[in-house]
């Protein structure tokens, strides 16, 4: 036996969350976290013949449909799939993690009531899901953009890595929060839904971030101050971040379109460096909401 | 051997019941709070469970052992209290929790095993066994939604008992499989005990807390019944059990030159457990020790109405004529041919004494229950004697 014997105490008194000792908690219970995520992707095939192709199939599909498409509709964005899935992917991880993530604990809730493990891991499954898929699909994405000719561009693609690193806290923070929320109020997977929805159209995926500025500028709804509210979306950052490692610059048409002023590499590096800030901050106070909550889960499945 | 593995001090656990539960936000904004009721699942429970000690918990359904249990594996919070506990656990509350239908027997292995904190290699090393154990080999590589229940309990079990921690919380998961299962079951759990691991074990197989445990407790409504050796808790859980308390309870007596070696209440049916009809046949049978050389040996038994604590019937073999003499181990039979009283509980009282000088050597005092319920047979022809007598008119 272990020569040294842990002790562990349990009291009414939720426990103060120590970022540290929980992560090495964290880490012992990684098989369980590996073994869900493996499990989640199981399920997720289960009796279908193509498998995980099908994830593959996504992007595929939409690289071939806006190669035509925004020939026909002339979206003003050049080189327009590449535009589209280099933030479409990363809203991918962020939505397709989010739904199941909220529904964590809940859908959970046999071992909650069961098993004694961290209960983070089935939030952090459903992220880890999300990120297999994420991984599948900018793998396609890459082999498009080398194969294509359109090629990478290096100091560019050295936002990639803060940019994923923030989208992964973000969206973890998130899952964390709404997980621990939906097992007092089931309201919240609603209202995520529909949360979501608004949240993809306030992200310049389909659209340019630059026609934002046109907006700001052109209509003077305040300027810098309405740009900056656009900003405090999180995912405008992140995806901003995706756009210019992997797609580069939409450059304005000078003259036609007044922008405020242009986005150079260090002002989208500084953007995203401060989005990751408060998304730390963030996953900081969700994960203390969670730790503190996660005592009654299995009192209130 | 150093302090116990488990301390629990002063656990109580208060349950919020919601009539109509709050779960959405509009519910939680309309209606008051008052609707809570508190409902206290513990109530000061404080026990120590020592490093190696096998620890049996028994009581009612509800009476919150599984409460506790769940407490002491850091599940539930306790409402007040303190639980220490020492070293590696692992909590089998329910058998292949987190079994998942679509995955094989064998990706259900590695994910259950997770959960009871073996690592992959761990796992990997123990898979040839769990798998033997479950006899499980040729269905393996199937999705478990195709098991039979019982194999789904087998491979559960299995897994279980692979882990290999320093407590191991047990929640009512040997009552499963057929009896060559279960025995194998009891085996490994003694393995356990050998390797020095503390066990907790709740269960309702009362013979299993006397048969395994060091020490065993008995819950009451949230409340800390009675706490001691396994045999005189599962006898305060029978009393329990058939509702009868006695206030008069009196533990054995005697100086034990001869001794009570076992008392069996012999059905109709043969067996020793259940119910008898008014009117049944019923043998009580005493088997006496006699740990020195004894003369004028007397082996009697009295029945007491349960709700009277009055007795109803007795008997002793000096009454009967009868000279036990010097002997080592003799069996005594008291066939009652019918049980003649009211439906209800009854006690019995077994006792061995000299005949000449009343010297008591041991005596088991109302410590046998057996119920007696209503013939069906409501209406059954008695020999009543009839005078007949005719006259003219």
């Amino acid at each position: 036996m272990a020569a040294t014997v842990q002790t562990v105490e349990r009291t009414s008194e939720p426990p103060h969350l120590r970022v540290g000792e929980r992560l090495r908690i964290l880490v012992a219970h990684r098989e369980i976290l590996a073994n869900l995520v493996r499990k989640e992707l199981k399920v997720k095939y289960a009796a279908s013949v193509l498998g995980a192709v099908w994830s593959l199939l996504n992007p595929l599909v939409y690289l071939a449909v806006f190669s035509f498409v925004a020939k026909v509709l002339g979206a003003g964005i050049p080189n327009y799939p590449v535009y589209l899935l280099s933030g479409l992917l990363a809203w991918n991880l962020f939505s397709a993690s989010m739904g199941p993530g909220a529904r964590a604990v809940l859908d959970n809730a046999n071992l909650v009531k069961k098993v004694a493990f961290a209960r983070e891991i089935l939030p952090l499954s459903a992220v880890g899901v999300g990120l297999v898929d994420f991984a599948l699909q900018s793998a396609v994405l890459l082999i498009y953009i080398v194969v294509s000719g359109y090629g990478l561009h290096l100091p560019e693609l050295a936002v990639w890595p803060l940019a994923f690193v923030t989208l992964l806290v973000l969206t973890t923070a998130l899952s964390l929060w709404f997980s621990a929320l939906n097992v007092r109020y089931r309201d919240v997977g609603h209202l995520l839904n529909i949360a979501l929805l608004v949240w993809f159209w306030a992200t310049p995926i389909v659209y340019a971030e630059y026609q934002v500025q046109h907006l700001a500028a052109k209509n003077d709804v305040g300027g810098a101050g309405a740009l900056a509210v656009y900003f405090l979306n999180p995912m405008v950052a992140v995806v901003a971040g995706f756009h210019r490692a992997l797609y580069g610059t939409v450059r304005p048409i000078v003259g036609q379109d007044p922008v405020l002023f242009h986005e150079s590499l260090g002002w989208v590096a500084g953007v995203v460096t401060i989005t990751l800030v408060v998304s730390l901050i963030g996953l900081r106070l969700a994960w203390r909401y969670f730790f503190n909550r996660s005592g009654d889960f299995a009192e209130e499945l | 051997m150093s302090g116990p593995a488990i301390e629990v001090a002063d656990v109580s656990k208060r349950f919020r019941v919601y009539r109509d539960k709050p779960t959405s936000l509009k519910q939680r904004v309309l209606s008051s709070r008052s609707r809570a009721e508190d409902f206290w699942a513990l109530r000061d429970i404080a026990l120590d469970v020592g490093e190696g000690s096998t620890f049996g918990l028994i009581g009612h359904n509800g009476s919150g052992k599984t409460t506790l249990l769940k407490c002491v594996a850091g599940i539930l919070r306790p409402t007040s209290g303190t639980i220490r506990q020492r070293g590696r656990l692992a909590a089998l509350l329910e058998l292949g929790a987190g079994f998942h239908p679509e995955l094989t027997g064998r990706e259900n292995v590695y994910l259950n095993a997770s959960f009871l904190g073996l690592s992959r290699k761990q796992t990997d090393a123990a898979f040839d066994d769990i798998v033997a154990f479950a006899e499980l080999e040729t269905f393996i590589d199937n999705e478990v939604k195709f098991y039979s229940s019982g194999m789904l309990v087998r491979l559960g079990f299995a897994v279980a008992v692979h882990v290999d921690p320093d407590v191991l919380l047990i929640d009512e998961v040997l009552a499963v499989g057929d009896e060559a299962f279960q025995a194998k079951c009891l085996d490994r759990i003694r393995a356990f005990q050998r390797e020095g691991r503390t066990i907790v074990l709740v269960t309702h197989a009362l013979d299993t807390v006397i048969e395994i445990c060091d020490r065993a407790a008995m819950l009451h409504h949230g409340e800390l019944h009675a706490i001691g050796m396994p045999s005189d808790v599962v006898r305060e859980m029978r009393y329990v059990l058939l509702g009868v308390t006695d206030p008069n309870f009196v533990p054995e007596e005697g100086t034990r030159e001869a001794e009570i070696a076992e008392v069996q209440i012999v059905r109709p049916n043969g067996s020793s457990e259940g119910a008898i009809l008014r009117g049944d046949p019923l043998t009580i049978v005493i088997d006496v020790r006699q740990n020195e050389p004894l003369d004028d040996l007397d082996v009697d038994f009295a029945v007491l109405d349960g709700a009277t604590n009055h007795a109803v019937l007795d008997a002793r073999t000096s009454r009967a004529g009868l000279d036990l003499g010097r002997f080592d181990k003799k069996r005594v039979r008291f066939r009652i041919e019918g049980f003649p009283y009211e439906p209800g509980k009854y006690w019995v009282t077994v006792g061995l004494s000299n005949r000449t000088t009343g010297h008591l050597y041991h005596v088991q005092t109302q410590r046998y229950l057996f119920e007696v319920f209503d013939a069906p047979r409501v209406q059954e022809l008695v020999e009543v004697p009839v005078a007949v007598e005719v006259e003219d008119l």
